[in-house]
């Protein structure tokens, strides 16, 4: 099935015939970088291979709407617990420039003894199971095939069924995943001698299905009570993960650390956060970078989580780093709404595009306070390390409570993480492997006492799923009740009419926000704002962000709640977009009839680039059909304007305002049109007004000919004046 | 534990290191933490650990499920599932598949010490599918 640019994923197409639905790779993809590539007026260092299909940020139609694409893999995290309505983002995030779709496990997976099957609705994530991972990277396969670049698949090999999941994810096509067994004892309270058993053989298939590896340090991060403290450890833990794994046998350049700048804003970030990049690069050469951005200090402000992102952004460029993934900026405040994902992915795609090359400009000062650190830093973890081997190893380390305290390592503040070698979930089910143990499989970690002589030890039962997946099992529902095809039933009625309703994570969640300044304090403006809210009908209002302009004069707010009804687009008066005549047509028009034309930003306003761009030949404007334009400037008088069509003589007047205050863009449009009247000059000249905020409508009602807003490219008000031209020669009979 | 930080004295014996030789003893102290753990792992399976071996053998997951609890509750789980299933094919002239749906139904328990004496080898290859 191929995606059309203008048609909605089918998800109904997508669970089609799922039971036999292949993934057709298997393995990691990276950027592929292009040296000194050329995209449009520019040469950038740091870019990959573009895009089929995209959608570029807002200010690239200054730039002939170039889409450069960073050379670092840039990840979201996608997870409302609905996957059917997780791959439509999916789709959204592929367009902005996402190729590391990660998929979070809905609560309590981890302690889930075995599999997951058909497709329960999750909470705070989705239940990861073979259904759910077949169909997603269905969807992925043709979203890939869109936009025209591999997008890996990415979740969580952690918890009490690691080995499973693992066999699950290189059965179905999973590209990456989470895999520490650390993870799971510190977070997750999963006894530690089975999570370390069972990671090694996690690993392992890991390695043969080629799935690049995240580890789970940057938790600690987030989970020490002054995350900046606890550097050393993480150095500690990103080691024993990476060399536990290299010891299994995954290769190094698919061993990622993941690593979060600790800090953020008002601390002096940069100054703690960069020693700490520099000195984990230096120490874990030759292994990849997951730079992933800070979670711990993210409050309801989105735009204070943008910045300190932009931040971390920069760390990523100085140091460098392999994966960028990127932390939605209303994280702080809910689950991941649609257009959040979509802008944290501009927010890495915009700071790593504009800080291209900086490297080659600025350096960092590796001597000096920046090496202190550094050499501080490792010898901390080297002295960690060794404390670990004194006490007798890792899991008395545990024991004693060594990881996540929030002391600078030597220091200690006796507030660790304790686990018990004989506690936590999964206790006392690892058993030793006798001396005739056998898994009758490939790639099976540890020791197997299969028959001498054999090519593979899958030959002993005829073939695994590893080498022939037309053996592997598919199991479609589990529980009637719970799954997507009743979910889907209950949006069938609107999905099948069109009807509109808002969204921000589940099709007709009905979800919209409003934002509100209030003239109040804070209390006042809260309960003012939620009274708001009820009475322009909107139902479960809720406050998700207030911020003090000042104790008295007012308060900011955003207030999300549930729009109770949907709409018909069929009742709805859509305005046409103007029909656009062929480039050719226009220039052959204007060689006969020769046009002149007069243009000025009127009024006080200083705006030239709106309609720079509709008459410059170089943004494809007016100019390059032939037509003579007269470029006055800005802020010029609307009469001062006029006197010029009547000095030259132009066939046509072009007026751009973009100030809106008290009406101005409406005053001056009605202002040309009653001076061409009084001059009589009305007849002659063809009338047209632009601006951000214009449009047709309101221009005409001002007694112009035609109006144009956002958007507009020189192509379409040439088309108009060829047209209206036209129009006026066959009236005066040719 | 409560101590300060105590990094001044601890680190005199690595002042004189150079870079090189501070970043070569993290790592070698990286692998002596590494190495027991990883032999733990060598010699020893959990329940998990063999139902991604039954999920390997292409048994379905409440398959797999089923036959490990059964070989955690006979006391079998150190011979490995897989293997468990496999001589019971041998022993029932079965296939894999039929012997694990079985084994999962609760069926055939009592025969399987007699089935786990069978002796294989790689002869063995093609008499089960």
């Amino acid at each position: 099935m191929e995606l059309k640019k203008d048609e909605k994923l089918n998800i109904e197409e997508i669970l089609k015939d799922l039971e036999h639905y292949r993934p057709r790779r298997r393995g990691w993809h990276w950027r592929e970088k292009v040296e000194n590539q050329k995209i449009g007026p520019f040469e950038y260092l740091e870019t990959s291979k573009g895009l089929k299909n995209s959608i570029p940020l807002p200010a690239a139609k200054y730039f002939g709407n170039i889409d450069p694409q960073p050379d670092f893999v840039i990840t979201t995290e996608i997870a409302s617990g609905r996957f059917e309505d997780d791959i439509r983002r999916m789709r959204m995030a592929a367009w902005h420039g996402a190729d590391h779709i990660m998929v979070i496990r809905t609560a309590g997976q981890s302690h889930f003894d075995g599999l997951i099957e058909g497709t329960p609705e999750g909470v705070g994530g989705v239940p990861i199971t073979r259904k759910q991972l077949r169909a997603t990277r269905k969807a992925l396969d043709m979203i890939e095939d869109e936009v025209g670049r591999p997008i890996n698949f990415h979740s969580y090999v952690s918890g009490v069924a690691g080995p499973e999941v693992a066999v699950l994810f290189a059965e179905e096509g999973v590209n990456g995943a989470h895999q520490d067994p650390q993870y799971n004892v510190l977070y997750r309270n999963v006894n530690m001698v089975r999570s370390f058993v069972d990671a090694a053989v996690a690993k392992k298939i890991m390695a043969w299905a080629d799935m690049i590896q995240i580890d789970g340090a940057h938790n600690a991060n987030a989970t020490a009570r002054e995350a900046w403290k606890v550097m050393p450890e993480l150095m500690v833990q990103h080691a024993i993960n990476a060399m536990y794994s290299l010891k299994v046998g995954m290769k190094k350049e698919n061993i990622c650390l993941s690593t979060v700048p600790p800090t953020a804003p008002p601390a002096p970030c940069l100054r703690l956060d960069l020693p700490y990049a520099v000195a984990l690069r230096e120490l874990f050469k030759g292994f990849r970078m997951r730079a992933q951005m800070n979670t711990k200090y993210i409050e309801s402000s989105t735009r204070e989580a943008t910045v300190t992102h932009v931040l971390n952004l920069l760390i990523s460029r100085l140091t460098g780093a392999d994966i960028q993934s990127t932390i939605t900026p209303d994280e702080g405040r809910n689950v991941p709404w649609h257009y959040f994902n979509i802008q944290a992915i501009d927010t890495a795609k915009q700071a790593l595009v504009g800080m291209d090359g900086l490297t080659e400009m600025v350096q960092i000062k590796r001597d000096g306070p920046l090496g202190e650190k550094v050499r501080e830093l490792k010898e901390r973890a080297v002295l960690f390390l060794e404390e670990i081997l004194e006490v007798g190893g890792y899991f008395k380390a545990v024991e004693m409570g060594f990881f996540v305290d929030s002391g600078f390592y030597p220091e200690r503040n006796g507030d660790g993480i304790v686990r018990k070698i004989d506690g936590g979930v999964g206790a006392g089910t690892v058993v030793k492997r006798d001396e005739d143990y056998m898994a009758p499989v490939c790639h099976h970690f540890g020791y197997n006492n299969l028959p001498e002589g054999l090519e593979h030890p899958c030959d002993l039962i005829g073939g695994c799923t590893l080498c022939n997946p037309d053996k592997i099992a598919y199991i479609d529902e589990l529980d009637e009740k719970d799954n997507v095809h009743v979910r889907l039933e209950e949006t069938r009625e609107l999905r099948e009419k069109g009807l509109i309703k808002p969204e921000v994570e589940w099709f007709a969640d009905g979800v919209v926000c409003l934002n509100v300044f209030l003239p109040v304090n804070e209390e006042v403006a809260e309960a003012a704002g939620l009274e708001i809210a009820k009475r322009m009908g909107l139902q479960d209002a809720e406050v998700i962000h207030r911020e003090i302009m000042h104790p008295a004069e007012g308060t900011y707010l955003e207030i999300k709640g549930k729009v109770p009804f949907a709409i018909d687009p069929a009742t709805l008066s859509i305005p046409k977009k103007p029909e656009v005549l062929s480039e050719e047509e226009i220039r052959s028009f204007i060689k006969e009839h020769p046009m002149k034309i007069v243009a000025a930003t009127v009024g006080e306003d200083e705006h030239s680039v709106g309609l720079r761009e509709i008459i410059d030949i170089k943004h494809g404007g007016i100019e390059g059909f032939g037509i003579e334009c007269h470029y006055l400037g800005t802020s010029v008088p609307v009469e001062k304007v006029v006197d010029a069509a009547i000095e030259i003589d132009a066939d046509a007047i072009l007026i751009s305002t973009i100030i809106t205050h008290a009406d101005i863009h409406r005053i001056n449009m009605r202002k040309l049109h009653e001076l061409c009247i009084e001059k009589g000059i009305r007849e002659k000249v063809i009338l047209v007004g632009g601006g951000t905020q214009v449009t047709d409508e309101m221009a005409k009602e001002a007694g112009l000919d035609a109006g144009f807003g956002r958007g507009t490219k020189g192509i379409h008000v040439a088309s108009f004046l060829v047209k209206k031209m036209k129009e006026k020669i066959e009236k005066n009979g040719g | 534990m409560q101590r300060k930080d105590d990094f001044e004295e601890r680190r005199k014996h690595l002042a004189n290191l150079t870079e090189e030789e501070l970043e070569k003893r993290f790592w070698e102290l990286t692998e002596k933490i590494v190495d027991p753990l990883i032999e733990l792992a060598r010699t020893h399976t959990s329940p998990s650990i063999e139902r991604s071996v039954l999920l390997r053998m292409g048994f379905d997951s409440l398959t797999a499920k089923a036959v490990v609890e059964k070989c955690v509750e006979k006391g079998l789980l150190g011979k490995g599932a897989g293997h468990v299933v496999l001589k019971y094919a041998l022993y029932k002239g079965i296939s894999v598949k039929e012997a694990g749906n079985q084994l999962a139904r609760g069926e055939g328990w009592d025969e399987i010490e007699k089935a786990m004496a069978l002796k294989i080898d790689a002869s063995t290859v093609g008499k089960v599918m």
